[in-house]
């Protein structure tokens, strides 16, 4: 299992694989659907998520034709075929394809679209249009694709001609892993798959407009060694950037170098070891009170490539107060958007890292180190142990140990999202599939399909809850279809946990919509679709349940019934300090 | 603080890209007086001028969100730059009888402006110059009751000081 997934790629445009290279094509004359796959196997795709319609037959026609070189997995819902994409390129490193159809097929990917694009994961997704001379005429199945994706894009492109879709397709795939990574949106009419232009693949890219900046300003860099030398209290405030600029290593030894206490944020969980002494949890609204307190009394804050997201910062005029701030990104409008930065760095993660490890100096353990030290005793996460319910922490923490810290996790939106990131430690980088950014509830089933796919032999072991795990639950069909051994546990109270935690504590416990009446037996759900389901009642069914489930060799949907009214504690209340923690009662 | 902003930003000719940049500054928030758009000397390229403005943070964060935008191939913020900036605008003037057409005039004249078009109770007057010669006009004419007007936005290019063009200061610089 482990050894499956150290052979994970570490650069993030893969070789692609020459021999599967159709050379007779080149200078042919050829159909845009032709030309369209031929730049998707000469891309390096060698799988893609897609669901067919009307204006891309001709498209999954080829595709047929050339079905050894390129796998196609087709969800039962165009989302669940954006986030299956997205936690495919998450474990792997590449970026992910999606092909579908016009007009709903296109807006059925919207959320999955934006929830990647806000997390920067790397997509290309490639949408059917109707036919040119339909275009703006209310065709069936028509929608202005490119108008709706607009604002949550990175790039976009419509393909007018046969003879412009290998440069698009080239750029398309260049512009989603380069800089920071974000989705492009490819829209291509149908009349352009079926006209023919001479086949010329581009070897090269260039777009005048867009030069990602990857070497950082080295006298900036050496400012923020000096800046580090200086400090008293340093902090390193660690976000997904580091993970998507493979820089996990580099960091390592910055650490090592410096010894910098870490958090790391709920994008980077894994970008440094869950276990070393010197991480300190994530930070934010449930973060570990150790690295909240720790942002309000250090005096330097060393981000790198995180973005002082709300979520994380609490009351942003109450933020570090202490601390002057050097920012090291990649995208230079994400410096200086949300605070004052005293040290800006643009540049890519791993290229700043390795300058910075040159021109850092040692620095030995201090008052700050063992203060640190000590409270990560005392101020970590923690929750009473009771026998007579099941505890939400004390399923997630089980499946923590008993995967040993090695399997990939995935997790929907809530409650047990926070629990998750809380209770599952990660000791490296691309082995968490959340949706950070936008919260996107239905997430977590469908990235894990796609994470075993990427990794066959890798336990991957989906954290849902009943709700959640109800938006994209049709993905039962894909996993039986492909015999993909994912396992869900579901975190089944009853309730939207986070949305009723919410009204409990500021809207005088009005549970309004925020009880799930009709909750279904999802054991019996999935065995309806011939998968394993298992159920634990009570606090001594957990490990049974558990050990079977994750054991099991193929898929296994486990229902968990937890104890209703649970809430996700330490809490920072919105519009409060980071300092102003709440903790559950008895602790 | 708050100051007036002129942006010029080239971007790529193409179909779109408008849709692009208005939808970003909708997306944002961002406060927007005028945008002008164009060709240049490089039939691939359209300038956009955009005036604007903000605090120092907020101008910063336009012109960073802009350079984002692929399409968009260069921004430059001319406002502590040398240059010179025109806008052009069309005013229709109520004029009922020959006595205010005349003092209508008599305002064209000193203000350089031209009369573009007559009827026997309106005078149509092109103006061209910065925001504020076109602002005073408009002051001017005001009283004698304006009943269009078309403005075209601001549109500003860099001064060329001995065969160098003066450059603007903060090519959306961060480092």
């Amino acid at each position: 299992m482990a050894t499956t997934l150290t052979a994970q790629p570490t650069t993030i445009r893969p070789e692609s694989d020459r021999s599967k290279w159709r050379r007779d094509m080149d200078g042919k004359e050829c159909t845009g659907g032709a030309i369209f796959v031929e730049c998707l196997v000469r891309e390096g795709v060698d799988l893609l998520f897609g669901y067919p319609g009307g204006v891309v037959l001709k498209i999954f026609d080829e595709l047929y034709l050339r079905r050894t070189d390129i796998t196609v997995i087709m969800p039962r819902h165009e989302q669940a075929g954006v986030h299956a994409a997205d936690g495919w390129a998450k474990v792997t490193g590449r970026v992910g394809t999606v092909l579908v159809t016009s007009g709903p097929g296109a807006t059925n990917t919207v959320t999955g679209i934006a929830t990647a694009q806000m997390d920067s994961v790397p997509l290309v997704v490639f949408t059917g249009q109707v036919s040119r001379e339909l275009i703006g005429s209310d065709a069936f199945q028509e929608c202005d694709t490119l108008g709706i994706t607009r604002p949550i894009v990175k790039h976009s492109y419509m393909v007018e001609h046969p003879q412009d879709m290998a440069r698009i397709v080239r750029e398309a795939y260049y512009i989603a892993r380069t800089g920071r990574p974000g989705v492009v949106v490819v829209d291509i009419p149908k009349n352009v798959t079926s006209e023919t232009a001479k086949f010329e693949w581009p070897e090269t890219v260039s777009i005048r407009g867009y030069k990602p900046t990857v070497e950082g300003h080295l006298k900036s860099i050496q400012r923020l060694a000096d800046a580090i030398a200086e400090a008293q209290r340093p902090y390193l405030y660690v976000g997904g950037g580091v993970i998507l600029a493979n820089a996990h290593e580099e960091l390592r030894e910055l650490v090592e170098k410096t010894n910098i206490p870490v958090t790391t944020t709920l994008m980077a969980l894994g970008a440094f070891p869950g276990t070393h002494p010197l991480f300190v949890g994530m930070p934010g609204m449930h973060g570990s009170k150790l690295a909240n307190i720790a942002f309000q009394e250090c005096d330097l804050i060393v981000a790198i490539g995180a973005r002082f997201d709300d979520r994380v910062t609490a009351k942003l005029s109450a933020f570090a107060p202490k601390a002057r701030i050097a920012h090291v990104d990649v995208d230079p409008s994400s410096i200086k958007k949300n605070v004052k930065v005293d040290y800006p760095v643009v540049g890519d993660a791993k290229w700043v890292l390795q300058e910075l490890n040159k021109l850092v100096k040692p620095r030995q353990p201090n008052e700050w180190n063992r203060m640190i030290a000590d409270m990560k005793k005392t101020h970590w996460f923690k929750y009473r142990h009771d026998e007579s319910v099941v505890r939400p922490q004390y399923v997630i923490e089980k499946i923590y140990e008993l995967t040993k810290g090695e399997a990939i996790i995935s997790t929907d939106v809530g409650q047990m999202q926070m629990w998750a990131a809380q209770y599952c430690k990660f000791d490296r980088p691309r082995r968490w599939l959340t949706s950070g950014g936008l919260g996107t509830m239905g997430y977590g089933f469908p990235a894990a399909i796609g994470a075993q796919l990427a990794f066959p032999d890798a336990r991957v072991v989906c954290i849902a809850g009943d709700g959640s795990i109800q938006m994209n639950i049709q993905e039962l069909t894909t996993v039986v279809q492909r015999s993909l051994p994912v396992k869900v546990a579901i975190i089944n109270n009853g309730y939207l946990g986070m949305v009723r935690q919410w009204q409990e504590f500021f809207y005088s416990k009005h549970y309004s919509s925020s009880h799930i009446a009709g909750v279904p037996d999802f054991a019996k759900v999935a065995e309806g679709y011939g998968v394993k389901g298992l159920t634990a009642r009570t606090h001594h069914d957990v490990l049974p349940v558990l050990e079977e489930g994750l054991g099991y060799p193929g898929p296994v949907f486990m229902d968990f019934l937890v104890n209703p009214e649970e809430n996700v504690y330490p809490m920072v209340p919105s519009g409060k300090a980071l300092d102003e923690m709440q903790d559950e009662e008895w602790a | 603080m708050n100051h007036r902003h002129i942006i010029s930003v080239l971007v790529e000719n193409r179909f779109g890209v408008l849709a692009r940049i208005s939808s970003l500054i909708a997306g944002r928030g961002f406060n927007i007086d005028s945008l002008a758009v164009g060709e240049t000397e490089e039939p691939t390229v359209s300038r956009m001028t955009i005036v604007t403005h903000g605090d120092e943070r907020i101008i910063e964060q336009i012109t960073k969100q802009l350079n984002r935008l692929i399409d968009v191939v260069k921004v430059t913020d001319m406002t502590d730059a040398a240059h010179v900036e025109r806008e052009l605008v069309l005013i229709k003037v109520a004029t009922p009888n020959a006595q205010v057409r005349s003092e209508v005039i008599q305002v064209v004249d000193v203000f350089r402006a031209k009369v573009v078009d007559i009827s026997s109770s309106t005078v149509t007057v092109e103006v061209t110059g910065t925001q504020d010669k076109v602002q005073a006009f408009i002051e001017m004419v005001e009283p004698f009751g304006i009943k269009e007007m078309a403005r075209t936005g601001a549109v500003a290019m860099g001064r060329e000081r001995s065969g160098k063009s003066s450059r603007a200061t903060s090519e959306a610089k961060v480092a």
